[in-house]
């Protein structure tokens, strides 16, 4: 009966691919829920892609993928907040402009590579079953830094994100904040890169916070909920790949996508079936 | 351009309060258009100021620069005797009403909370005494009942009185408001202001910018006449007089006899990218 929850749990790689986008599931619904109220879903977007090129300059040099990830993610968000603010541009100008630039640049140094590398394939789409145990601690490192950043500061990141002109006036450092809410989002993408790959991370970010959306308006509870969601959804999106024996990272994001239509749909607060209040 | 020497300030009449906000030829606008130019002004602890004019006179503007969130490009700030920003923890700024994100899930509560965050500082949670004077800030506006409410799902007039919450939950020095009762109905508007007044009562210095001359004149202790640099400044009675209408409103005041008629639209408010064009829609009508 409980056979095909439990002899998965036989094979180590399942066992770390698990704890590996719980915790990956967690950290992005958890950033996400400040990314969407700060409308920066497409921003997410854009710095994934970017880490492209890092991560093949990261092969080419012989470097861990970590390093050169973290490099172009980070240093590209930094710029596009940094253009963005000179004013001029509309901020989804520029990400448009680095955001495929960037990605032609991962593309054009992968083209270089002439023996085929197929693990490089596994940053697009993701390869959270191939993940070693040592890729696992650096990733619970990593997620740990994040979340630990925002225990710290949610209150500030909450005051800067729904008033910035409010709380920048009351003393705190909202251009400090916003780049590192950045450096965070970075960061959370390099964190998940294994997991879900550079295309798909994005709805790791973004579909948590805004199935959570449907269903409270009360941030605390919304954290939660997006947490919540975001540590079941890959658990059994891999359980499924498993079974059906398909593409883990994208059975993942089908769950939190199937999830947020089925909230969508039925929720009690936006339901499309909701009782409609009859106009006179 | 007028200048600020050919004005009836101070008169002499009255000792005045002392000047807590000063600015001294200011410039500053966004990108490349100023918004304000050769502004010198003063505020004063104890006293309600309202600062009025036209669209586009610059109003945020000047409120922005004593804010700390626009450097000026020329010209002194004084703030609470120190530069813009330093002294930010004694500031209160409450933005325009259409520059917040209403569908935000917080709650009147989770607002007025805000106002506490600077003063605890990373890491600390909100204690008994943020919650004590959070619970009084809303019971003071009025907002009690509210509490638990999302921002967004209250009226206009409501989400006024929960910012207002905000900056006297921070117990402020220098509350700046940008325009506090626009929009909002006329028992709000008067309850607003009688709060504001007993803040000024009890030493604080409070700066509102408005787009209503009546309530400014009626309301208000002291104003300020804005259009792109500093019109006249002094105690309403002093100060509100048809000289300075004219050279604040331009053509948009209709003179007749001893009244007068603001043409200005009142509908269109500055625009925060520093829309500084007048509108002229009003030109069949604007000379009797």
């Amino acid at each position: 009966m409980l056979a095909p929850i439990l002899d998965p749990l036989a094979f180590g790689f399942f066992v770390r691919a698990l704890a590996a986008s719980a915790i990956v599931g967690v950290v992005c619904s958890v950033v996400g829920c400040y990314m969407v109220l700060r409308g920066l879903a497409f921003m997410g977007d854009a710095i994934s892609h970017s880490a492209f090129p890092g991560v093949v300059a990261a092969y080419l040099l012989k470097v861990p993928f970590y390093l050169g990830a973290v490099l172009a993610a980070v240093g590209t968000a930094l710029l596009i907040g940094r253009i963005s603010r000179r004013g001029g541009l509309r901020g989804d100008t520029v990400i448009g402009v680095l955001f495929a630039g960037m990605f032609a640049l991962g593309v054009f140094l992968f083209s270089t590579i002439r023996n085929y590398v197929g693990d490089l394939f596994g940053f697009l789409f993701g390869e959270i079953l191939g993940i070693s145990p040592t890729d696992l601690i650096t990733l619970a490192v990593l997620a740990a830094i994040v979340l630990a950043i925002v225990v710290v500061l949610w209150k500030e990141l909450l005051y800067s994100t729904f008033d910035p002109l409010g709380a920048a006036a009351s003393g705190l450092r909202v251009g400090l904040l916003d780049d590192l809410f950045l450096g965070l989002i970075a960061l959370t993408i390099v964190v998940s890169l294994q997991a879900v790959g550079i295309i798909l991370v994005v709805a790791m970010l973004v579909t948590p916070a805004a199935t959570g959306q449907l269903l409270t308006q009360r941030f605390g509870r919304l954290m939660a909920m997006a947490a919540t969601i975001g540590a079941v959804c890959p658990v059994v999106g891999l359980y499924l790949s498993f079974w059906l024996n398909t593409a883990s990272g994208a059975t993942i994001v089908l769950v939190e996508t199937v999830l947020f239509l089925a909230v969508l749909v039925l929720g009690p607060r936006t339901g499309l079936l909701r009782p409609r209040p009859r106009t006179a | 351009m007028s200048s600020v020497e050919s004005l009836p300030l101070d008169r002499g009449t009255v000792a005045r309060p002392a000047v807590s906000v000063a600015l001294v030829g200011v410039s500053a606008g966004y990108d490349e258009r100023p918004a304000i130019s050769d502004v010198s002004v003063d505020f004063r602890r104890g006293r309600l100021t309202a600062v009025f004019g036209p669209n586009g006179g610059g109003k945020s503007t000047l409120l922005k620069v004593v804010a700390g969130l626009l450097k000026p490009w020329t010209g002194t700030v004084s703030v609470l005797g120190a530069a813009p920003g330093i002294e930010a923890h004694r500031v209160a700024y409450v933005p325009q009403a259409e520059s917040v994100d209403w569908g935000f899930p917080v709650s009147a509560w989770d607002v007025a909370m805000m106002g506490r965050y600077p003063a605890l500082g990373p890491l600390r949670r909100p204690g008994r005494a943020d919650r004590d004077a959070v619970a009084e800030a809303l019971e003071l506006v009025g907002m009690s009942d509210h509490a638990r409410t999302q921002i967004g799902s209250l009226s206009g007039g409501q989400r006024r009185r929960v910012f207002l919450a905000r900056a006297i939950a921070a117990a402020p020095d220098l509350y700046l408001l940008d325009e506090p009762v626009t929009g909002v109905d006329a028992t709000t508007q008067e309850d607003l202001l009688d709060i504001l007044e007993a803040e000024a009562g009890r030493g604080r210095t409070v700066i509102a910018t408005t787009h209503d001359l009546a309530c400014a004149a009626s309301r208000f202790q002291d104003v300020v006449a804005m259009n792109r640099t500093m019109v006249a400044q002094g105690p309403s009675s002093l100060v509100l007089d048809q000289d300075v209408l004219r050279r604040t409103y331009g053509g948009h005041l209709l003179v007749l006899g001893d009244r007068a008629i603001l043409l200005d639209d009142a509908h269109h408010h500055d625009q925060a990218a520093g829309s500084e064009v007048h509108h002229h829609d009003n030109d069949t009508q604007r000379r009797p």
